[in-house]
């Protein structure tokens, strides 16, 4: 077997242009000045929060088309998902924009793992142009995994707040003066047994450190801005911390570890442990980070976008939850 | 990574639920909540021509009313979040699990989203507590018919 679970991408495949759309709660995250739409509905003006869910991703779609000046007959792929049942959103919205469309789905890891899918087929030069993305929207996605939005259940301070955003890309060839992608490690399931679904970081900590420790292996001496997790949260976060500093993997990441789900909301206490969901590693990478990097802020940066592969019938079963990381490393030249 | 190892780590570092502090903001928010409706309760009795044993009817109504419209408007989630068990024991936790049942799928039709699904969370009490008030009565009935035992 070739150790082809970290990928280099000679071609160096750029991202030419991002676009980000929050609903109304996320105005007050401290990311907030790089998100291009701040809805203040959070149906975005639709009857359902479903449809009101395409909406948002087909709106952050035209966004990021329109912001690298290109149109829709320029788009070879369309790769994007979401967490709803049968990715719906994700499908009307594929509907609505008539590129060629293939749904993904990573759970919260979505983010990247659309990113890496599309890195290979530009990679192979089959294509010139992708729209890779995933979003998330807070009350469609919570009444499948939970109770009814209103439901008065106390959740327990590793609970986790799912965002309401999106977060969408347009890879193409190199091109200088733009981000791109200098490599991939592509996540194995992990299922540590933790059981519980209000608390994701402690399941997801474990993938994550996976995906690190092999990027890192295959990586060795390069040094980076920071290594980001997706949406660990403020309890995943530092259990992952505890799990690098115990396994002397590099002493060096330690300073430089953030994780976007419990940087998202600031530090207000009502998110407790932070925000979790397809659209929160999404909406952080492809906004502030990208902005950041576009603007040579950073230079060399690892994002590990985590992902719990349960159902709300999977734990009624008693199921343990399987978790995935897919870590991409940007670069900025 | 070894699974229990990995729990024993994860024992260790994340945060536990204050139980404690729980029981006490339950303690608060059901006691309240109960004095709201012993407060209701005295109004029937006094106002209207209702005794002590007939003021309950009209009180649990009320009480699920009230429930409903704090439901409606998003302040129950968050009484819930503060109260745990004191906002959830009460009646007015189990209008809190019908309405918001109803209000969620409405999207999907009145028959196929509200009427199938309404019962989704408070059909566990209904079943279980019809469940229980017939086992109770079996235990009586058998006790009073055979072991001579007045009730």
């Amino acid at each position: 077997m070739k150790n082809a679970r970290t990928i280099q991408f000679v071609s160096k495949p750029s991202i030419v242009s991002t676009a980000v759309a929050v609903g109304p709660l996320e105005k007050q995250s401290p990311f907030h000045p790089h998100f291009d739409l701040i809805y203040e509905d959070e149906r975005f003006g639709q009857e359902t929060n479903e449809k009101g869910h395409a909406q948002l991703i087909e709106e952050t779609c035209r966004l990021a088309l329109m912001k690298a000046g290109l149109q829709i007959p320029d788009i070879d792929l369309f790769l994007a998902g979401d967490l709803v049942n049968q990715m719906t959103p994700t499908n009307f919205a594929a509907r609505q924009l008539t590129t060629p469309f293939m749904g993904m789905f990573s759970a919260c890891a979505t983010s990247v793992s659309s990113l890496i899918t599309a890195s290979f087929f530009l990679e192979s030069n089959h294509m010139d142009r992708i729209l890779f993305g995933a979003a998330s929207q807070h009350n469609a996605v919570e009444r499948q995994f939970r109770y009814p939005i209103e439901y008065g259940a106390q959740k327990p301070p590793t609970g986790q707040w799912t965002v309401t955003g999106a977060g969408f890309g347009i890879l193409s060839h190199h091109i200088s003066g733009k981000p791109f992608v200098h490599s991939a490690t592509i996540g194995k399931v992990i299922d540590c047994e933790c059981i519980d679904p209000l608390d994701m970081g402690s399941a997801m900590a474990p993938a994550a450190f996976d995906t690190i420790q092999q990027h890192l292996a295959q990586n060795k001496g390069t040094s980076y801005d920071f290594v980001m997790t997706g949406d660990l949260g403020k309890n995943g976060y530092t259990i992952l911390q505890e799990l690098i500093q115990s396994s002397g993997v590099s002493s060096y990441l330690i300073d430089n570890y953030r994780d976007a789900g419990a940087e998202f909301y600031g530090k207000d206490k009502k998110f407790l442990s932070g925000a979790s969901g397809a659209g929160c590693s999404a909406s952080v990478y492809f906004g502030p980070i990208y902005a950041e990097l576009l603007a040579k802020q950073w230079k060399k940066v690892l994002l590990v976008a985590t992902g719990a592969l349960l159902s709300p019938l999977s734990f009624q079963q008693g199921e343990s939850i399987p978790c995935i990381a897919h870590a991409v490393e940007l670069w900025m030249e | 990574m070894d699974a229990n190892t990995y729990q024993q780590t994860v024992d260790q570092l994340a945060p536990k639920r204050p139980v404690l502090r729980n029981c006490f903001t339950a303690f608060l928010t059901g006691g309240i909540i109960c004095a709201i409706g012993q407060l209701i309760s005295f109004v029937y009795m006094y106002f209207f021509p209702f005794t002590e044993r007939t003021a309950s009817n009209p009180t649990v109504a009320t009480m699920i009313f009230i429930a409903m419209i704090l439901t409606g408007t998003g302040y129950y989630k968050k009484i819930g979040q503060f109260g745990g068990a004191g906002s959830a024991v009460p009646v007015t936790g189990f209008g809190n699990a019908v309405i918001s049942a109803a209000i969620e799928h409405k999207s999907e039709g009145f028959i196929l989203g509200v009427g199938a699904n309404m019962f989704k969370l408070a059909g566990a009490v209904i079943v279980y507590g019809v469940f229980s008030a017939f086992i109770v009565t079996l235990i009586k009935t058998i006790l009073v018919n055979i072991g001579g035992i007045s009730w």
